[in-house]
């Protein structure tokens, strides 16, 4: 059995039947919030299409030698997609895990049962990749219906989303396990997660960056995201340079999930 | 292993240690009873050790549950007790020595330890997001109950911690007593045969605390077996077939409350309370002098001094002979409080 790309079930594998279960409290809990989600899910990428596609745009597009001559709008949209997917992820792999093992406690009594800390890590990992699929088709409806997308493959930004939210996810589960407060959250978030939304190629090309910072877009996982969607969305698909930057992601989330298992372990197995 | 070979177990008093003088004169040797023979041992414990870091929570002890027994771990809060609940429930690795859970290792056997037992932890750790009965349903599912068994266990559960009609609330209004008993049917959702219970009725009223010894003593009746830690003497009289008192990391008496108290201490005990106005010398000298010889043994606090004795009310009428004057006299029969104060020289009370 295959859930969101990982075998399950099977020994050795990296999610098993009792990851499942968490998984599926985190649905319950959702099941009370889920249609004020589906209307912002829905609603956000309609007003940041507008202001900044549109409204920006509008100046963006009166320089005919800016990105080529392509639409701010085309330009922008799958950029937002995947930011919009990782900003998400990253939120949720930070207070709600430090409340499920710090402020709650939570994952404490469900340790108490057969479940262990890498199921728990391995289950909540697969709602943030929930959470930011269902976002992340939220957008590519709103993005399609405004036409903001020039090739079908921009049906695939979806998977590079999902991607990039585990490659931000993974290694900030990690770092929640070291925290026993939410203060190292707001320095991640400040000094990390908002400059890599304003610089990482979202809103402009990095080559606009000074030279000496380009080197640090490169390494930046919300940059190969954001590359390999546009790539997508704008039909301009060049396969190496593709399989880079999925490489990329896949190498971070991988490392950040064997990071977040040893942080997981240490935190809740003492 | 560190206890056994010790000998005596108040090993923290000094040896002219004044109590000394007025104890029985018998020093309390006494090696752990193995009541259960290894075929029916539920748990089994030999030198286990728990430490964090430098730290030693847990002190190389020796103890054995019986099936359908209910065992307790009396002491203070730090002595250790939660330590060793935990590693009890595989969440906590041991750090040396031998324990076995239902005959299985936990450090290999986790998980299948973990289906057979409930816990009620110290903290309630219930989910604020999910309704009372959400919080049972979910709960059985991490057990791999399919959702229809875990909606009728927690139905019925609900009934017996008396919260049907707090079914599909939040859990946050919830009282503290109401809370702890959802926790507790919580921990029954897999129908354990042993249930370990981590301070259950601290922070609660005494109504509260009653209706919840209730439901544990209705459950050791159904046959479920109960180990329990609690800084109570009074829980540990009212639940405890048999428990052993800890201190500082190690295990210090084990027995059943009423041998502890028969071998510990006397029958009654005399409580005196004196006033002392303020900027007035200490005069507990003076008081100890008229004391002296009033019993088997006197055990003088802060705020009170207490006279161990066979007839409360015989010592009171002789202090009053001696001209002790107290502010208020209180003959009672002596507790579990009193063993740990005989065998610590502390009270259990912070």
């Amino acid at each position: 059995m295959s859930v969101l790309g990982l075998r399950v079930g099977r020994p050795g594998a990296i999610a098993s039947r009792r990851s499942l279960r968490v998984l599926e409290h985190d649905l319950l809990v959702f099941r009370r919030g889920w249609f004020s989600y589906l209307l912002s899910g829905l609603s956000q990428p309609f007003l940041y299409l507008l202001a900044m596609g549109v409204g920006l745009g509008l100046y963006v597009n009166r320089n005919p030698g800016a990105l080529g001559g392509l639409p701010y709008l085309d330009y922008i949209a799958p950029a937002l997609l995947v930011t919009q997917a990782m900003m998400a992820a990253a939120f949720e792999s930070a207070w709600p895990i430090m409340g499920k093992i710090e402020w709650d406690k939570t994952y404490l009594a469900a340790l108490n049962t057969p479940l262990n800390a890498h199921d728990l890590l391995v289950g909540d990992l697969m709602w943030i990749a929930f959470r930011a699929t269902l976002l992340s088709v939220l957008f590519l409806v709103v993005i399609v219906a405004v036409g903001a997308a020039a090739s079908p493959l921009v049906v695939l930004a979806v998977p590079v989303a999902v991607l990039t939210a585990m490659a931000f996810a993974a290694p900030i589960m990690a770092f929640t396990a070291t925290q026993t407060g939410d203060s190292g959250f707001n320095a991640l978030f400040r000094f990390g997660i908002t400059p890599l939304f304003l610089f990482s190629g979202t809103f402009f090309p990095i080559e606009n960056l000074p030279v000496f910072l380009q080197p640090l877009a490169w390494i930046t996982p919300l940059y190969h995201g954001v590359a390999a969607a546009r790539s997508l969305s704008l039909g301009h698909v060049e396969p190496v340079g593709l399989a880079v930057h999925i490489a990329v992601l896949v190498v971070v989330a991988g490392a950040g999930l064997a990071a977040a298992r040893i942080t997981f372990r240490r935190r809740l197995e003492v | 292993m560190i206890c056994a070979s010790d000998g005596a177990w108040a090993t923290a008093r000094s040896s002219h240690d004044p109590r000394d003088a007025l104890s029985h004169g018998r020093r309390y040797h006494r090696p752990v009873s193995q009541t259960a023979s290894a075929g029916e041992t539920l748990i089994r414990a030999r030198g286990l050790t728990k430490c964090f870091g430098a730290f030693t929570a847990v002190d190389g002890i020796d103890f054995d549950v019986a099936p359908g027994e209910a065992f307790g771990f009396l002491g203070p809060n730090g002595a250790g007790k939660t330590s060793t609940m935990r590693m009890i429930g595989t969440v906590s690795p041991v750090t040396t020595g031998e324990l076995t859970v239902f005959g299985l290792d936990p450090a290999h056997h986790g998980a299948r330890i973990r289906a057979r037992l409930g816990v009620v932890p110290q903290a309630d750790t219930l989910d604020s997001e999910l309704t009372v009965l959400e919080n049972l349903l979910i709960y059985g599912r991490y057990f791999d109950l399919s959702w229809a068994e875990s909606r009728r266990r927690a139905n019925e559960l609900l009934e017996f911690v008396q919260l049907t009609e707090r079914a599909n609330d939040k859990v946050e209004p919830l009282s503290g007593g109401m809370k702890r008993r959802l926790v507790i049917a919580r921990s029954l959702i897999n129908e354990p045969s042993l249930l370990l219970l981590d301070e259950p009725t601290t922070g609660l009223d005494p109504q509260a605390r009653h209706l919840l010894w209730d439901r544990l003593y209705r459950l050791k009746q159904r046959g479920v077996t109960l180990c329990l830690t609690t800084h109570y003497m009074d829980e540990a009289e009212q639940l405890c077939d048999r428990l052993v008192v800890m201190d500082r990391a190690k295990i210090v008496a084990e027995g059943s409350p009423r041998e502890l108290i028969d071998r510990y201490v006397t029958r009654e005990v005399l409580e005196l309370r004196f006033h002392r106005p303020e900027g007035e010398a200490d005069d507990s000298g003076v008081l100890g002098e008229k004391l002296e010889g009033l019993a088997e043994r006197i055990e003088q606090l802060p705020d009170r001094v207490l006279v161990y004795t066979s007839d409360g009310e015989a010592a009171a009428a002789t202090a009053y002979e001696r001209g002790l004057r107290p502010a208020s006299v209180l003959v009672r029969r002596s507790s579990l409080e009193d063993v740990f104060l005989r065998l610590t020289g502390r009270s259990l009370a912070e």
